[in-house]
């Protein structure tokens, strides 16, 4: 049966994890590598690497990094941040990322899903969507949660899929860092709507969240930063957890 | 051991070099026929598209070199389906390799997603590829066409339909999985077939 998956989410500053990590193992926890292959081992299904750099040389940095991450690490992983054309894409596909999540490029100029997929294959294109209640409905967001746009969530999650996402990551800005929970009714209607993979982000604070997101929101998939960054919740019990419910996941 | 990884128009050649290069071994990618001819073992990559690769691989004689291979060959994802005789992508004719169709994934209930992507089991019935594999074990797939269960099946799994998640004929064998991406799983099937 096909596993739901655990994503494990690492931001990368100047080609150095951000958050603080509370790995006393790790030689350099700020080591995106090796991070990543802590993770890899302890049974993350695949890793999401987001640069927060905005300047030119840090890109250049995160492309390196890839490089690096690509030969070291067995599992697939995607790359976002700072994409903003095709040639981005190709240049991190080039250095060995296996997919790409665009959020902001993707509302700003949607037809890149669709080049991003002719050129590429809907499979490598992951379009990040950060979505916030509004009196309207769910809304779409820019900027971290920060600028309203006029898309709506379910309207542009329908778009994003009909030019060729091969996935959706759907971010509740009102659930991000709360650590109460998934969004699981959004998450369980995109679910239902979609034919393509939803992978759910913001608000994993309990291995119970998981379980919801899963069974309540139906998620395919499920990415967390902190609570693996801090080990709150180690990614081996979590998956015994799941298991344990009957949730298809890979031991 | 010399490895030979075929070059061609697709995507993700360079994940299986990695792979390699961490199992000690320096792969060649070439589309030269000398050089896939003396190799020990040859690997046929890929992600694309069916019609379009095959369109490639006539037009620069790939598809008979890699037809007329005598030493042990690899197909991974869409080189597996490209060793098949046609492929409902495009409405390509393939190899022939394998006489057995590849079709289309088509969901009935809305939890069926296309493409079939993320991690799945396999039960192996190939002795050497899957050497050692006791019991079900996870690989990564990213698909949205399939190959049936028939005579050459060497591996099986269950999503929508019963499919071939790996092939064996004579010197021929090929995953739909990804075994470079499939952590420590993908790499000792990398190794069962290096040792072949």
């Amino acid at each position: 049966m096909l596993a739901k998956r655990i994503i494990p989410c690492l931001d990368i500053c100047n080609g150095r994890t951000v958050k603080g990590t509370n790995f006393v193992n790790l030689r350099d926890a700020g080591d995106p590598v090796e991070l990543g292959k802590l993770y890899s081992q302890q049974g993350a299904d695949e890793l999401v690497f987001l640069d927060i750099t905005a300047s030119f040389e840090g890109r250049k940095t995160f492309t390196e990094l890839v490089g690096r991450i690509a030969s070291e690490i067995s599992i697939p992983f995607t790359v976002g941040g700072g994409i903003h054309e095709l040639s981005d894409v190709e240049r991190l596909l080039k250095a060995g990322a296996d997919k790409v999540s665009i959020n902001s490029a993707a509302l700003k100029n949607p037809g890149l899903i669709d080049e991003i997929a002719l050129n590429f294959g809907s499979q490598v294109c992951v379009v990040a969507i950060d979505g916030k209640q509004t009196p309207e409905g769910w809304r779409c967001f820019l900027n971290g949660g920060r600028v309203p746009t006029d898309r709506m969530l379910f309207e542009w999650a329908h778009e994003a899929a009909d030019r060729g996402a091969g996935e959706i990551l759907f971010t509740s800005m009102d659930h991000d860092g709360v650590k109460e929970g998934y969004a699981n009714p959004a998450l369980r209607r995109l679910s239902r709507e979609l034919t393509i993979p939803v992978i759910a982000s913001g608000g994993a604070g309990k291995m119970e969240h998981f379980r919801d997101a899963f069974l309540l929101g139906e998620a395919d998939a499920a990415l967390a930063a902190s609570v693996f960054h801090f080990a709150e919740i180690p990614i081996p019990e979590l998956k015994q957890y799941l298991r344990g419910l009957n949730i298809s996941v890979r031991l | 051991m010399n490895v030979a990884i075929v070059r061609y128009n697709a995507g993700n050649i360079h994940s299986v070099i990695h792979a390699l290069d961490r199992l000690g071994i320096t792969a060649t990618l070439t589309d030269s026929a000398e050089e896939l001819g003396a190799a020990d073992k040859v690997i046929f990559p890929g992600v694309g598209e069916a019609s379009t690769t095959m369109k490639y691989l006539k037009q620069h004689g790939l598809d008979r070199i890699i037809r007329n291979l005598r030493q042990p060959v690899l197909g991974i994802c869409l080189g597996q389906q490209l060793m098949c005789s046609h492929s409902e992508e495009g409405g390509a004719g393939c190899l022939g390799i394998f006489d057995v169709p590849v079709l289309r994934f088509q969901p009935s209930r809305h939890e069926d997603k296309v493409p079939h992507m993320g991690w799945n089991t396999i039960q192996a019935s190939d002795p050497l590829l899957f050497k050692g594999f006791d019991k079900p074990e996870f690989v990564y797939f990213v698909h949205s066409f399939y190959v049936p269960v028939c005579s050459w099946t060497a591996a099986q799994t269950d999503y929508i339909v019963p499919f071939s998640a790996s092939l064996h004929r004579d010197n021929f064998y090929a995953t739909q999985f990804h075994p470079e991406k499939s952590g420590a799983t993908g790499e000792r099937v990398l190794q069962n077939f290096l040792d072949i």
